[in-house]
């Protein structure tokens, strides 16, 4: 199987997508000849044209709005927003209209749309073009919400979210462009709702998502060293949940840790740590579960600063042996 | 009392009667909820447009079957103009599942989208992008179909109002913005909230037509709008009609209506748009007063008969609480 990066991968199943379904279009700012602000789309307008790749003046909530009056008519449109950050502007349109319209009129009409963000901290971007905020969207009923970590999930849970008659909201975190993995040439669904053990273990169990998959299996591997066997599971979607999966696990190995790049308060973390307390492997626990996750800072601009506000790989190596020393 | 616009030529008899039926449906309709709100047989809130009923019945008037509407949280006019069923409109007030949303929208999110109807909005300029959206698939599919946005003087100080508006004036979409001026956004006059006298003015800032008609003058209103609604369907993109109008009654349930005169009510009161259609109608000899009244007693036992539908019909079970959140 050949090698494809997270960002060529998002964009393949794109195009595959699009080539089969005339319904599905891209719109979003700066998506047309310049290829989007990371290049995702680089090279699709040429294939597709300016009608199916539209470039749109900078207007996030005319687009966020402009894309769910579409899905509500029949077209299955895709919406770029540079950046994740960029959600306050089209909030009313994702939180207010496209989650709620369906329940509110009865269960009828759907708006099925997807918006892919990339969101995340790493590229020196500061504050407001930095965060995960996924939460908000994870709390908010009518929405499902997809946080893919690798170039194979990305395009399955892509095509998945794209085939969903319900609106996605689809983070991309920046740093994951740039990594690659196995991805087959055809198009093939990854069911939202259903995570993927990243790797197998038994003395801990690691849920992390997004970027923190990736440093979770770093730090398992350096845990393995030490001879602590380390369970990592990647969630995909956080809505739906696949509570199962986490539960089994916890079960396994007694003790939980979790892991988000997104600030700790409010994160989604404690919904997965206190969906493990409530369930029937609270009895399997050998120790408190522990929650890693950004400090509660705006994300700042130094390298180094912005490093320590979020989790790093030596943070869930010693969370992982606190949990351990913990009776 | 002001003369009309005279009679659309094209119009026949029975259209002209039609429009007199709806204007008296809506306005029955409203009083009625008006007085079941007065004695709380009703809960939640409510917003009429009690004297606006020309704005609504004429811009609908000069639609196609196919065409499509986005409405505002005072969309019972809008809602009984597209064709909706009333038993089920007043059903919807009940909460009860034979209403158009099975009792989860209620009075500010009515929607018909098999018959044309987006919905009404909750959202102060809501309805823009997305009336935006379903022209963009009228104009992808090539369906043909023109969308009618409603919006109110309050909402064109909303972001989303410049936004939409730019977005479909470069995209050249069949989209028409009809503006119901009522002078207030809820407590605010639109004289002391914008720095312009007219909404049609703000067209000029999109290279659209604007334009301002008597919204108490049913044939205006239709000139008007169906001259930006031939304009939208042969591709020349939108416009703005801004139909000057007055609400009866405070802005929701609970309103002591101190932000203005009892004079000036009685100003607006004496240029009832139903009266003004009603003696125009009788004056060219197409209507008797016996024939008048025979269609304003038809419009009450509608409503009348819709209040016992409504009553009869079965209450939702704590079953269907989570039922329709997601397609």
């Amino acid at each position: 199987m050949r090698e494809l990066t997270y960002l060529e991968a998002v964009r393949e199943a794109m195009s595959q997508e699009m080539r089969q379904n005339e319904d599905v279009f891209i719109l979003g700012e700066d998506i047309g000849v310049y290829g989007g602000a990371f290049g995702v789309t680089r090279g699709m307008i040429e294939e597709f044209g300016p009608e199916r790749i539209r470039n749109t003046p900078i207007s996030e909530a005319a687009i966020s709005g402009t894309a769910v009056g579409a899905a509500l008519t029949g077209m299955r449109p895709i919406l770029e927003l540079q950046f994740s950050d960029f959600m306050t502007i089209a909030m009313d349109n994702m939180v207010n209209q496209a989650a709620k319209i369906r329940y509110m009129y009865g269960g009828k009409g759907k708006v099925p749309m997807v918006l892919r963000t990339p969101a995340g901290s790493g590229t020196g971007a500061a504050a407001q073009h930095s965060q995960s905020l996924e939460a908000w969207m994870a709390h908010v009923p009518g929405l499902k919400v997809v946080q893919p970590s690798t170039a194979y999930d990305a395009k399955g849970l892509l095509k998945a979210a794209i085939d969903e008659d319900n609106p996605v909201i689809f983070y991309e975190h920046k740093l994951c462009y740039k990594t690659t993995s196995d991805v087959p040439e055809e198009l093939y669904s990854i069911p939202l709702g259903k995570a993927d053990i990243k790797r197998e273990g038994s003395d801990v169990t690691i849920v992390a998502t997004a970027i923190m998959v990736h440093k979770a299996l770093e730090a398992a591997a350096k845990l393995e060293e030490q001879e602590i066997s380390v369970e990592v599971i990647d969630p995909r979607t956080l809505v739906p949940l696949d509570t199962e999966t986490i539960i089994e696990s916890v079960k396994k190995t007694g003790r939980l840790v979790v892991v988000h790049e997104a600030v700790k308060r409010g994160g989604f973390g404690g919904e997965i740590a206190s969906t493990i307390a409530e369930s029937e492997a609270f009895d399997y626990l050998d120790a408190p579960i522990m929650r890693l996750g950004g400090k509660a800072v705006p994300i700042p601009y130094n390298p180094e600063l912005e490093k320590s506000a979020i989790p790093g790989v030596d943070d869930i190596v010693a969370a992982v042996k606190e949990t351990l020393n913990r009776h | 009392m002001t003369q009309l616009t005279n009679i659309p030529a094209h119009l026949k008899k029975t259209d002209l009667t039609h429009l007199l039926k709806q204007m008296w449906q809506i306005r029955f309709f409203e009083e009625k909820v008006d007085e079941f709100f007065a004695k709380g047989m009703i809960h939640g809130t409510t917003h009429l447009a009690v004297g606006q009923e020309a704005s609504a019945v004429g811009s609908i008037a000069v639609l196609q079957e196919r065409d499509k509407i986005t409405s505002t949280h005072r969309g019972h006019g809008h809602c009984i103009a597209k064709g909706a069923e009333v038993n089920r409109m007043m059903a919807e007030l009940f909460g009860r599942t034979t209403g158009y949303c099975k009792g989860k929208g209620g009075s500010m999110h009515i929607a018909d989208v098999d018959k044309g109807n987006l919905g009404a909005n909750g959202i102060v300029g809501g309805g823009f992008a997305i009336a935006t959206g379903a022209a963009l698939t009228s104009q992808m599919k090539n369906e043909g179909y023109v969308v009618l946005c409603f919006f109110g003087d309050g909402a064109s100080n909303e972001g989303s109002f410049h936004e939409a508006l730019n977005l479909a004036s470069i995209w050249k979409l069949p989209v028409v913005f009809v503006c119901e001026n009522n002078q207030y956004g809820m407590s605010g006059p639109a004289k002391e909230m914008m720095n312009v006298e007219d909404v049609a003015k703000r067209a000029a800032a999109y290279g659209v037509p604007g334009k301002v008609v008597d919204g108490n003058d049913v044939f205006d209103v239709m000139n008007g709008v169906g001259e930006a609604v031939e304009r939208a369907r042969n591709g020349e993109g939108p416009s703005i009609i801004e139909a000057k109008t007055y609400r009866w009654k405070g802005h929701s349930k609970s309103d002591a209506k101190k932000y203005r005169t009892r004079e000036e009510e009685q100003e607006w009161r004496a240029k009832d748009p139903i009266a003004r259609l009603r003696d125009a109608l009788i004056g060219e000899g197409l209507l008797t007063e016996e024939s008048a009244a025979e269609i304003k007693a038809a419009a009450k036992k509608e409503i009348e008969d819709s209040v016992e539908f409504s009553k009869a019909s079965p209450m939702p079970t704590i079953e269907d609480l989570m039922e329709d959140i997601y397609a």
